[in-house]
């Protein structure tokens, strides 16, 4: 006999939702540091550098997030890695991530004004002195509305690790609804639960994108 | 344990791939005429004096824009039948890629129709415009110049949304790719090759798009 959808049901969806936070937050982690590393190169000033971190950013943004989990699964496999699913998608994404936060930043860096980095040179602060005390923490700021789009952006890709077949939230979610027949339901509660992450992240990025706006205006 | 890689497989299931691009394209395509469709009935919906439409234009942007793709597509699958619509998945897949893009259109063009002054309105019947004229060369085509960029990114986001497709097994690329793989077993070379195709199809639809925008929206120079 098929169960019907009750509280076994809704605690296994939960369990995929904790799976879908917890690769989130290491995806995002991953992607900071990584995507730090690129926004910098891309701005180093160093034509060569600069063109190859420009063609690894084209190819994340021309390409399907889906595609590029399956050619990291798959490539990861065949180096003979016996690596869990969970360590693949968490690469896959941290990949992608570190190439959309690295446009952002890159974005940010060049929009605070020339005049910072020149007052930094003429003080005669170094290289790393000049972006960790002067232009990083500008740009931080000047990036957080964009930095949490692709936040969300993140939440919501990570269900297609569902395809290949990390049980996370939406994983979770086809199962249940194969086993209930009530498809319906339970992905209306799939989504609610994307819902209640995503739009308080949402809704925080465009008040913060308003004030700065008003800001810039002043 | 040596694995050799042969990029063969590709080669000779290029033609199937091919006429895959060209099943994303249509998708993608259709999608985004459904996309517009529901951006301006949304735009002009959104900014009715009805306050319940406004709160359902509201409503639909925003659970639209914080739930996945793969969720929506996958409730569309299931609930389209159940309003009497039985689509094949090709179907549902367009209906599913115009209602996400349809969100994203509403929230893009409503900043394009902001960004006309009302005095430029003004202005164009000062000068002696019909009011066909006034719309026309004073709202619509610097609304759309101002919109084409953000609105064309989406569309290309849109199309590489279409992969995901696949998963209602939509005729498209990714689904191609899928069949290739599991009747040769060689998914590394397979999605390494389709990666590139869809590179490919962003780099044509860029350039397709540039070029409109050389045409229609450049400004005037003489």
């Amino acid at each position: 006999m098929t169960p019907h959808f009750g509280l076994a049901e809704f605690g296994f969806l939960l369990r995929g939702l904790q799976w879908t936070v917890l690769l989130t937050l290491v995806a995002f982690a991953g992607g900071f540091t990584a995507g730090l590393a690129v926004a910098l190169l891309r701005t180093c000033g160093h034509k060569g550098v600069e063109w190859i971190t420009r063609i690894y950013i084209g190819i994340f943004q021309g390409t399907p997030l889906l595609l590029q989990l399956f050619v990291v699964y798959y490539g990861l496999a065949l180096t003979g890695l016996k690596l869990d699913a969970f360590v693949a998608v968490a690469i896959g994404f941290t990949v992608n991530a570190s190439a959309f936060l690295g446009e952002i930043w890159r974005g940010a860096i060049q929009a605070v004004p020339r005049g910072q980095t020149e007052a930094a040179m003429a003080l005669g602060l170094h290289y790393s002195s000049r972006m960790r005390d002067i232009v990083l923490p500008q740009a931080i700021r000047i990036s957080l509305p964009a930095t949490i789009g692709y936040l969300v952006q993140l939440i919501k890709g990570t269900s297609l690790a569902a395809i290949v077949g990390f049980i996370e939230l939406a994983r979770a979610g086809q199962i249940v609804s194969n086993q209930t027949f009530q498809p319906l339901l339970v992905f209306g509660v799939v989504g609610a639960m994307y819902f209640i992450l995503c739009w308080p992240l949402s809704w925080w990025g465009s008040r913060m994108e308003a004030r700065l706006a008003l800001a810039s205006q002043r | 344990m040596g694995y050799t890689l042969d990029f063969s497989v590709v080669w000779h299931a290029m033609p199937a791939l091919l006429w895959g691009c060209v099943g994303t394209l249509g998708l993608a395509l259709a999608g985004m005429t459904l996309a517009m469709v529901i951006g301006v009935g949304g735009v002009a919906a959104r900014d009715s004096t009805a306050a319940w439409l406004r709160a359902i234009v509201i409503g639909f942007v925003e659970i639209v824009r914080n739930t996945p793709f793969l969720v929506q597509i996958f409730f569309l699958f299931f609930a389209l039948p159940l309003v009497g619509l039985k689509l094949n998945p090709t179907a549902t897949a367009i209906i599913a890629l115009g209602v996400n893009g349809g969100a994203y259109a509403i929230e893009i063009m409503r900043g394009g129709v902001q960004s006309i002054h009302k005095g430029q309105i003004e202005a164009g019947y000062a000068l002696g415009l019909h009011k066909g004229q006034v719309f026309r060369f004073i709202v619509l085509k610097p609304a759309l110049r101002a919109i084409y960029p953000s609105l064309t990114g989406q569309f290309i986001m849109l199309t590489l949304t279409s992969s995901i497709c696949s998963a209602v097994s939509a005729y498209e690329l990714t689904s191609v790719a899928q069949r290739i793989e599991s009747d040769t077993f060689r998914s590394f070379e397979v999605y390494f090759s389709v990666t590139f195709l869809y590179l490919a199809i962003s780099w044509l639809l860029m350039l397709g798009f540039a070029v409109i925008s050389h045409r229609f929206f450049s400004y005037p120079t003489r």
